[in-house]
Parts: C-alpha cells; sequence; structure tokens
C-alpha cells in the first residue's frame, strides 16, 4: 500500500537529515529540501531557524509557492549575515550538486576541465565556505551515473579525502551528515567515509541504486527502507507547508 | 553644496578600457541595469567585472565588452544559468577568476579596509585554488600555527550600485531587505555610482523607511543617477518586482546572433533610459 509519494518519502528524508541539529540555522537549498527543513522544524526539531529563501528568519510554518503567504518574522538575515552564520559554525547547509563522487566531492561549477568548461554553471557559490565550515548535506533530484561519478571534474564542496589530506585541525569542522536523491538515502559512515546506502526509498531496488551510480557503493547486509512519512507529517506537507503541491511540479512520480 | 546629480552617459564618460569594475546587485535583483545598457552602447572594452553576477554580466559579455569575469556565481534566479555568460565562457571569449561567495565578500572588505587580504577557512582542499590561481595561503603567526586562505582584496577601479532612494548630495537609502554587497563595493573603489529610483529630499528619506536604511552616507559616492525603473528587468523590491517575461525574452536573446542582434537593437542601443522605458511601456 503506498498512499503518499516519492516526493514526499524524499521531504520526509531530507527532514531526518536536520534531526538532533537542535537551535542551528538550517539552510536546506531547493523545493524538496527546503519543505524538509520546514517539515523538521514543525516535528521533531522546534527550535531551528528557517529563511523564508531570502533575507528574512520566519518563525511561522511558511508554505512554499504562496507569494503571499503571511511571515512571522524573527530576525534579520542579509547575505553576509548568513556567510558570517557559516564562518562561525552553526549552520546545515543542503545544497544541490551537478556532480557527487564516493567521498563526497561535489561539483556545481561546470562540467569539463577547469580551463575550458564544456558546461559553464553557477560557479563555486559557498561550497568551499559551507563544506571547511559546518555540516553539508546535498540533494539530488535525479540519480544517475552522470551525478554519482568517479570523480568529479571541480571540487566545489569538499569531501572525507579532501579533508583527510588537510588533517585533523584545518578540516575539524568538515562533516558530510546525508546525501539524499530520488532513489534513497546515504551517508559516509564507514571506515574509509566512502558512501554508504542507508536506506532505499519505498519501490526502488539496492540493484537499481547500484547500477544508477557510477561509483562503488558500500552497501550493507540488509539495507532497510526509507522511513515512510506519518500521517502527522503527510497532513503538514500537504495542507499547511506545500499546499499548491510544488514538491510535484519539482518532482513527478 | 555638491550636487552630485549625473546621467548614464556622465558616468559612462568616467570610465575607460581595461577598468575593474564592480557591479552592485545580487542574480537578477537590484541591478543598475540604466548603467550597464550605456557601457554596452559606449566603445568600451576589455572590462573586468566584478559581480553577484546576473544579467549585468550577461549583457555585458553578449556586447563585447569583458575580457574577465570575476564571480562567485552568475545566475538569473528564475533562469539558474546566465545563457550569456554560458555562451562567453564556453566559446573562450572571456576569462575568469572564480571566489566563494565568502572570499568574495571577504576581498571586498579587505579592499575597503585597505589591507591586502583577510584570513579564512574559505577554499581549503577544493579546487577553488584551481579556479583562482592567485589564491594563497599563510600560516598564523600564533600559536595555532593553523593554515588559513588569504583572501585578496578585490580592489575597484569603479563600482556602480542601483538603490531605491538617494539625494542630490549622493546620499543613498536601501528599501529593499537586503544590501547585497553594494556598500562594500562603494568602499572598494575608487570612482563610486549609484543609481536610485528616485531622488527626494534629504529630509524625506525618513518618510520612505527606517533609519537602519540610510546605509549609503554621500562621502562613498562620486555621482548619483536618478533612473526610475533602473533596475529593470531585474527586480528592485519594494518598487517593482523582476519582470519575468522580459527576462525569458532577454536569455532567449542568447540563442542565436540574429536574436541577440534584434535585442540589442530593440532594447540596448537607444539614445538613453528615457527611450528605453518607452520601449518597454513603463514610460
Amino acid at each position: 500500500m503506498s498512499d503518499f509519494s516519492r516526493a514526499e518519502v524524499c521531504v520526509v528524508a531530507c527532514a531526518d537529515a536536520f534531526r538532533g541539529d537542535g537551535e542551528i540555522v538550517a539552510n536546506p537549498i531547493g523545493t524538496i529540501p527546503m519543505l524538509g527543513g520546514r517539515l523538521a522544524r514543525a516535528t521533531f526539531e522546534p527550535d531551528l531557524l528557517l529563511t523564508d529563501g531570502e533575507a528574512l528568519f520566519i518563525s511561522n510554518d511558511l508554505p512554499i509557492g504562496v507569494p503571499d503567504a503571511p511571515k512571522v518574522i524573527e530576525a534579520w538575515n542579509p547575505y553576509r549575515m548568513m556567510l558570517e552564520i557559516t564562518w562561525s559554525g552553526c549552520r546545515h547547509v543542503m545544497m544541490g550538486a551537478t556532480q557527487i563522487d564516493r567521498f563526497g566531492n561535489q561539483n556545481i561549477a561546470s562540467i569539463g576541465p577547469l580551463d575550458a568548461p564544456k558546461v559553464q554553471m553557477l560557479g563555486f557559490r559557498g561550497a568551499p565556505g559551507n563544506t571547511i565550515n559546518d555540516p553539508t548535506s546535498y540533494w539530488v533530484p535525479n540519480h544517475s551515473p552522470k551525478v554519482f561519478v568517479e570523480h568529479v571534474d571541480v571540487v566545489t564542496g569538499i569531501g572525507y579525502d579532501r579533508a583527510g589530506k588537510l588533517g585533523s585541525q584545518a578540516a575539524r569542522f568538515h562533516r558530510i551528515p546525508r546525501v539524499v536523491s530520488n532513489l534513497g538515502t546515504f551517508d559516509f559512515e564507514t571506515p574509509a567515509h566512502t558512501m554508504r546506502l542507508r536506506s532505499v526509498h519505498p519501490g526502488v531496488t539496492v540493484d537499481e541504486v547500484v547500477a544508477a551510480t557510477g561509483f562503488e557503493l558500500q552497501i550493507p547486509d540488509g539495507v532497510p527502507e526509507s522511513r515512510a512519512p506519518n500521517a502527522e507529517e503527510l497532513l503538514l506537507i500537504r495542507d499547511v507547508l506545500d499546499p499548491n503541491d510544488m514538491r510535484t511540479k519539482e518532482f513527478p512520480g | 553644496m555638491t550636487d552630485k546629480r549625473a546621467t548614464e552617459d556622465d558616468v559612462v564618460a568616467e570610465l575607460h578600457d581595461g577598468m575593474t569594475l564592480g557591479i552592485g546587485g545580487w542574480g537578477s535583483r537590484r541591478k543598475p541595469m540604466s548603467v550597464v545598457r550605456a557601457i554596452a552602447r559606449s566603445d568600451l572594452s576589455d572590462l573586468t567585472v566584478v559581480s553577484c553576477g546576473g544579467p549585468d554580466v550577461g549583457l555585458l559579455c553578449a556586447a563585447g565588452k569583458v575580457a574577465k569575469v570575476v564571480f562567485a556565481f552568475v545566475s538569473l534566479d528564475s533562469i539558474p544559468l546566465e545563457p550569456h555568460f554560458r555562451a562567453a565562457v564556453e566559446s573562450r571569449r572571456i576569462a575568469t577568476v572564480q571566489h566563494d561567495e565568502g572570499t568574495f565578500y571577504l576581498g571586498l572588505q579587505a579592499a575597503a579596509w585597505r589591507v591586502p587580504f583577510l584570513p579564512t577557512r574559505i577554499g581549503l582542499g577544493s579546487d577553488l585554488f584551481r579556479a583562482h590561481p592567485g589564491l594563497r595561503t599563510i600560516r598564523s603567526p600564533y600559536d595555532d600555527g593553523e593554515e588559513l586562505v588569504a583572501a585578496p582584496a578585490i580592489v575597484l577601479d569603479a563600482a556602480i550600485v542601483h538603490v531605491n532612494r538617494g539625494d542630490q548630495r549622493g546620499n543613498g537609502q536601501f528599501l529593499s531587505v537586503d544590501p547585497y554587497m553594494d556598500d562594500l563595493m562603494l568602499r572598494a573603489a575608487t570612482k563610486r555610482f549609484m543609481s536610485v529610483e528616485q531622488i527626494v529630499g534629504t529630509e524625506d528619506f525618513l518618510a520612505e523607511g527606517p533609519v537602519e536604511s540610510l546605509r549609503l552616507p554621500r562621502h562613498l559616492t562620486d555621482a548619483v543617477v536618478e533612473a526610475p525603473y533602473g533596475a529593470h528587468f531585474t527586480s528592485c523590491a519594494p518598487d517593482y518586482e523582476r519582470d519575468e517575461a522580459f527576462q525569458r525574452q532577454y536569455a532567449a536573446s542568447a540563442k542565436s546572433p540574429e536574436a541577440w542582434d534584434a535585442f540589442r537593437a530593440k532594447y540596448v542601443d537607444l539614445p538613453n533610459h528615457a527611450a528605453y522605458l518607452a520601449q518597454v511601456g513603463l514610460s
């Protein structure tokens, strides 16, 4: 029986990435992660700080995709203040990744050689600063061997191998708590900090995940199914946080 | 009392080939587009553009004004990738120096404070060192001995920002929520230009917004250009939001040289900002 969508499973998986964070700034980027952050605060992480997507911290359960929704503003948070929060170590960001490798190196800058890119994308944005200063998780809506690659073309966010080479002092704030994709959830809780399959979403097989991944994943015995949304979570997602179903627009199926 | 009122063309007359030019705003938000268009139709060339990049970067690349872009991102926000910028990079018509948003911020702050760098952890272990070949590390002279990145000062020959209100003496007022890097760009630059939606009397500022919105005192500006809808088609909240339909038209102009020529003839190669406003139906 499945009375919830894959998008809703992904929202819950993103929410769970913030479990245990307490009173820090959760900065989920993108529709599904933003819903996840807001769901986490509405349920098991009530002290998280969350933005309206721009320069304000809002304390109410703000719906996404409703431009005129009333905001209860807690604090002013322009971009420069967000950067300072990042450097001070009280933020957990969930970014996207055009490429990610087995150590969690992320690329959002460009595809192809750095000095002659085939595709120029966004740039480094805040990825180097995020990954050296704070926990950084990732959301990948299109899990494929083109995204989960053996080696990323450009290291924007640093993975565990790069952090390891920097040493325990320089990299003491580096951590990648979670990767959530449309197929499953992943972490780096392995001896060499290489990516491990943590759970598969309902309806997805381990073999499908392996086939869609361009490097060798750590596969534990008996991979569990990702947590299904409970009734309270479904109500919050559907009626409060995303009444216009932006989650399905970003992520059909 | 100095009256700093000027036109877009007055600003362009202060610029020269090869300059390093900081442009305020963020992505497709609060960009000084009336001045950017004036630069695009000028005979300036070989500019180094420093920007939290949006259509300012793309338009100047398309117009052939740019030798180098210094950036942490270039985006149209609702259209994630800037098509004219992409085309310029992928065809290797321009050089790039890449930053993290944080080293960009610290670099402007260092320039504003007249120090050569500011220390940070940002960039350690990443390919920022390949994308910004001038980047160096520095060892802490204190007992921790930690190796840090020395984010280099980003010194600007000129800066151009667009804000909501100003007065004729060159004070500026942000009514939008986020100042982005605008005040820092003015502090980091030798020649400082500000366009505003509206010039008001100094005594009228507090009727527009709270005292905390008066973040650009006049010693930071050399000229003020009154340009209603000066940020169009980017947003300039609370005065107006982004013109998404026009932005899509702009993005589509990257599809072919003919499409760009048509866009340029219709919206860039005009006598002045008033003619632009008439062309887009805002006058």
